[in-house]
């Protein structure tokens, strides 16, 4: 694998952000906008930590990745999907509200990231579309969705983010239980035919999702002749190297 | 830290806290994998590890060669820099000390570079990698370590970040100097030390 930076980064100190909205994406995921104290500028596919502290000092802190683009906004958008044994996702989606002030630290990462300007295939399966999110924003943003094509993999429609901007002629959907009315293609996992593949010989790739889908799909770009050192990969949970 | 999150309590401090470095969670039985590239598909017969750089005898051991060698078993916590700490897992293998015993680091060998078979690489004082602290293991609570978590083997530095402990390890090279290998160049600290945060560059 190769390497985005050589150089040694500065501290990214912890300041504290103010919650300006919350919204729903579905019934199991909010995107929370954060405007930052000191704003920082991130790369389309970097998080940031975010870190809960009770009165007596105990902390709770995890990673998630930013769904919004670069684009100099002291305010960031978050996707959090709630887990229901997540310590800090069901504090947020349950207890959290606008005005709140969280602690936050980032951005945070610089291998799973797009530089905006190279192509990309962004491969995504249920939340793992919000880093995604960013590059498809980045490149519309900067008029380059010809740079990149996004497959995402969700369960039904009900668990689609994004759903109302989604659509493009860049995007596609592969629904793997249910699919939409008068959807044409049979609801089923992931498959080699649902990607576009052909015509991108230099494409890097992106994958983000679970373990057993990230695996999945790079199972299916590696089968497709796609070099393992083009492929970047974000499991969850959180973000980051074990 | 002087200012609270509103209305944030926290879960229940057990008796498993005081294991727990700052900043960590007990995931229980769970055990995430959390990797950038793709798995590899290693075979046993093609499988090696080799000690290189600043050592009196350069070596590579075969899988079966490397099974020859003194066994030897960690068991206790492991803890990864996105803040899961697992507990009280046994892995089993073979002491980077035994290791080093046959290849000889030279005197002026003060790290080394921990290189996988997919290219993946992490950087490690040397201290830290001997003394008992560090081994290459192929079992897991009993086990062959599964392919997602790092097998056919491993190496575990249970003591630093879980990042350290590079999967599908291919050897060591021991260096005179530190240089960052993956996650240290993308922004992460290059010891590590959970007890003492050091989680990103700066830390």
């Amino acid at each position: 694998m190769t390497e985005t930076s050589a150089e040694s980064p500065a501290p990214t100190p912890w300041q504290f952000a103010t919650v300006v909205s919350i919204t729903d994406e579905t019934s199991h995921a909010k995107t929370f906008r954060l405007r930052l104290d000191r704003p920082a500028t991130h790369l389309a596919g970097q998080h940031y930590v975010i870190r809960l502290t009770a009165p007596d000092g105990y902390t709770a802190s995890r990673s998630y990745s930013v769904a919004s683009a670069p684009e100099g906004s002291p305010e960031l958008d978050f996707t959090v999907e709630r887990l229901d044994d997540g310590e800090v996702s069901t504090f947020l989606h349950d207890v959290v509200q606008p005005g709140d002030e969280l602690e936050v630290r980032g951005p945070i990462g610089r291998w799973f990231v797009w530089n905006g300007t190279s192509p990309a295939l962004l491969v995504g399966g249920g939340s793992g579309v919000v880093p995604l999110a960013a590059m498809l924003r980045l490149a519309r943003r900067t008029g380059r969705s010809d740079l990149v094509r996004l497959v995402v993999s969700v369960r039904s429609p009900e668990d689609l983010y994004y759903g109302a901007e989604l659509p493009g002629p860049e995007t596609t959907v592969v629904y793997t239980r249910r699919g939409p009315h008068g959807g044409t293609r049979p609801p089923g996992r992931l498959t080699a035919a649902d990607l576009p593949l052909a015509p991108r010989r230099a494409v890097t790739a992106y994958v983000c999702g679970s373990a057993g889908f990230a695996n999945h799909a790079t199972d299916l770009l590696l089968d497709a002749g796609i070099a393992a050192t083009a492929i970047r990969i974000e499991r969850f949970g959180p973000t980051g190297p074990t | 830290m002087s200012r609270f999150t509103r209305g944030f309590t926290g879960r229940s401090r057990g008796a498993e806290a005081s294991r727990l470095p700052p900043g960590q969670y007990d995931t229980g039985t769970t055990w995430p994998v959390l990797t950038a590239e793709p798995t590899p598909r290693l075979s046993i017969a093609a499988w090696s590890f080799a000690i290189e750089g600043l050592v009196e005898r350069p070596i590579s051991w075969t899988w079966e060669e490397i099974h020859a060698l003194t066994p030897a078993t960690y068991h206790g916590d492991i803890h990864c820099v996105t803040t899961w700490s697992k507990l009280g897992m046994t892995f089993s293998g073979v002491s980077v000390d035994t290791l080093l015993e046959i290849a000889r680091p030279l005197a002026d060998a003060t790290h080394v570079l921990a290189f996988s078979h997919t290219g993946y690489t992490t950087n490690l004082p040397l201290a830290d990698v001997t003394g008992g602290r560090a081994w290459v293991t192929w079992e897991v609570d009993g086990r062959p370590l599964p392919v997602d978590h790092g097998g056919p083997a491993r190496l575990v530095v249970p003591h630093l970040y879980f990042w350290k402990s590079a999967k599908w390890i291919a050897g060591l090279r021991l260096l005179d100097h530190d240089e960052p290998g993956f996650w240290e160049r993308n922004g992460y600290h290059d010891r590590g030390d959970p007890w003492l945060e050091q989680r990103y560059q700066g830390d």
